[in-house]
């Protein structure tokens, strides 16, 4: 008898989708050794043109800004997120918990637009927080929160918070209670059990939580656009900018490929700063 | 002092939810805002923006086609998980670490990436830019959160059913479709509705790969924020959260959203 029922067929169309994916990354690092042939969609001969571009520092900028707003927006995420994933999993009431869960998790699901569009209006010159202190007296004129890196970094910190959450709150459920109960019985008062235990047990979902924060927000394209509304640059704007403003996919598609590049150091860096860390975890 | 770090606790964790929902909260009042040019409080209330949004002719084109596109993506996207997670959780084959490892890498992949590859393939090949390349590029986009989905509910299974419903002489697929699958269908019914509600909303990826006629939502959104300042789009924001909420309320309810996240430890 087979031990293996269903094998191909299970796996056949997750290959198909995986060689679609992989070819599709593949011409785009191919389209980004090609020329630019101006006012066409056509590429020419093999060049590389387009990586020695790479190197004007007007490029040079936009990928410190983005690798930048990436660790801010990662930072604050963690700092806003951990008591939030700590009240979700030790929330005793039941109820309470749905609350918490659907609250955090529900602009996971608006999308990027809507949530955009949606820090505007608090943001804005007219928006809500610049009518609130004016009404209070606070200030005279409005303050300018558009088109700066804190209202990108704001609204960031607002779109990747649920993944942090969530990542963070699976580390926390499988903390077993016991080893807190076992620092209190052994003297240790709330903070210090949370700072000597809690904390150190969790550094396999801080770690995967400031990963994913960070690998979104690179990802990140209308929040940029619209709040940074062509001020604060990041990776996406100027590759979108570059495709469908000037059609120069080329140049486009190497600055996604020296992007992705990037991503991948950094993720790597990550994780190898993070091993010593790691070490204290649960072994 | 455990009941002062409790207080200081809870007031911490209400201020994160309130900056949460602060967003939501404004664009509603905006939504309901009487006249084109944002005030806060309204001085006067009135639906028409809803009104306005409804009979917006690319908002409706948008959602039609967002929903041929989410459709489709997700179904396919749950078929293709499913079997794949079956697969990675019972057998050993060849390249099934690196078929894993690139079929979960989209999530660290920048969308802007994704979508200028399906833009770039789709012209090489000669295919148009209909649906079938926005479908594509949304299923590899999804199948990662419909894999890891599926996946708990598998581990969460218990092995003994299906081998006793074997001993009892049922073949392989009988096995399948009368044990297993309608012991994953919480799984399975979340995998697709997570799949379905981030293909409706997805964005960065269908810039690049939708045309005119195949726009979806979000485009059709981010095309008129560019362009018009009205309170249209606090309405349509509504109408979203609304919509969102009820179906993740429905979720956690119905299906153990806190179990699926893996936020909750199976009992």
């Amino acid at each position: 008898m087979n031990q293996r029922p269903f094998l191909r067929i299970f796996v056949t169309p997750a290959a198909l989708c995986a060689v679609g994916f992989v070819a599709a990354l593949l011409a785009v690092m191919q389209y980004s050794l090609r020329a630019y042939v101006p006012g066409s969609l056509e590429a020419g001969g093999f060049t590389l043109a387009n990586f020695t571009a790479l190197m004007k520092p007007l490029y040079g900028r936009v990928f410190l800004d983005t690798v930048w707003i990436c660790f801010l927006t990662a930072f604050f995420t963690l700092i806003v997120g951990y008591p939030l994933a700590y009240a979700l999993v030790h929330a005793r009431n039941a109820a309470l918990k749905s609350v918490i869960l659907v609250i955090t998790v529900t602009p996971l699901f608006l999308g990027e637009v809507v949530r955009t569009y949606s820090w505007i209006v608090v943001l804005g010159n007219n928006g809500f927080v610049n009518a609130m202190l004016l009404k209070a007296g606070l200030i005279d004129a409005p303050v300018q929160l558009m088109f700066t890196h804190f209202g990108v970094v704001t609204a960031l910190v607002h779109v990747t918070l649920p993944v942090m959450v969530i990542m963070l709150a699976a580390a926390l459920t499988h903390i077993d209670r016991d080893y807190v109960r076992a620092a209190a019985s052994l003297g240790a008062g709330p903070i210090r059990a949370f700072l000597t235990v809690t904390l150190p047990l969790s550094t396999p979902g801080i770690i995967a939580g400031v990963t994913t924060a960070f690998a979104w927000t690179f990802s990140a394209f209308a929040t940029p656009q619209l709040i940074g509304g062509g001020q604060v640059n990041m990776i996406a704007n100027l590759v979108y900018q570059l495709g469908f403003a000037s059609f120069n996919f080329p140049f486009a598609a190497s600055l996604s490929v020296a992007g992705l590049a990037l991503t991948f150091a950094i993720l790597a860096l990550l994780r190898a700063a993070a091993r010593p860390l790691e070490r204290l975890g649960p072994h | 002092m455990p009941r002062l770090l409790a207080v200081l606790g809870g007031i911490t964790v209400i201020a994160i939810l309130g900056f949460i929902m602060l967003p939501a909260v404004v664009v509603t009042l905006a939504a309901f805002n009487g006249r084109a040019i944002l005030s806060f409080p309204p001085e006067t209330w009135s639906w028409r923006w809803f009104a306005k949004a409804l009979a917006y002719e690319d908002f409706g084109s948008g959602f039609r086609n967002g929903l041929i596109v989410t459709a489709w993506a997700s179904t396919i996207a749950l078929v293709v998980g499913a079997a794949f997670a079956l697969a990675l959780e019972r057998y050993e084959f060849r390249f099934k670490r690196t078929l894993e490892i690139v079929l979960l890498s989209p999530l660290v992949v920048p969308h802007f990436t994704v979508g200028l590859g399906f833009l770039i393939l789709a012209a090489q090949l000669g295919v148009a830019r209909g649906y079938a390349v926005v479908v594509a590029c949304h299923v590899v986009l999804v199948l990662p959160f419909v894999l890891r989905s599926v996946y708990v509910s598998l581990r969460n299974l218990d092995p003994r059913l299906e081998l006793a419903a074997a001993s009892l002489g049922a073949p392989p697929h009988r096995v399948l479709t009368t044990v297993t699958l309608p012991l994953l269908l919480p799984g399975l019914v979340s995998g697709w509705l997570f799949a379905a509600i981030l293909s409706f909303n997805e964005f960065t990826a269908s810039l690049f790969v939708t045309a005119q006629r195949t726009q979806t939502l979000p485009v059709a959104l981010y095309n008129y924020v560019r362009e018009y300042a009205d309170p249209s789009m606090a309405a349509v924001s509504v109408l979203y959260i609304v919509l969102t909420a009820v179906l993740l309320t429905f979720a956690t309810v119905f299906l153990g959203l806190g179990k699926v996240l893996n936020v909750e430890a199976p009992r």
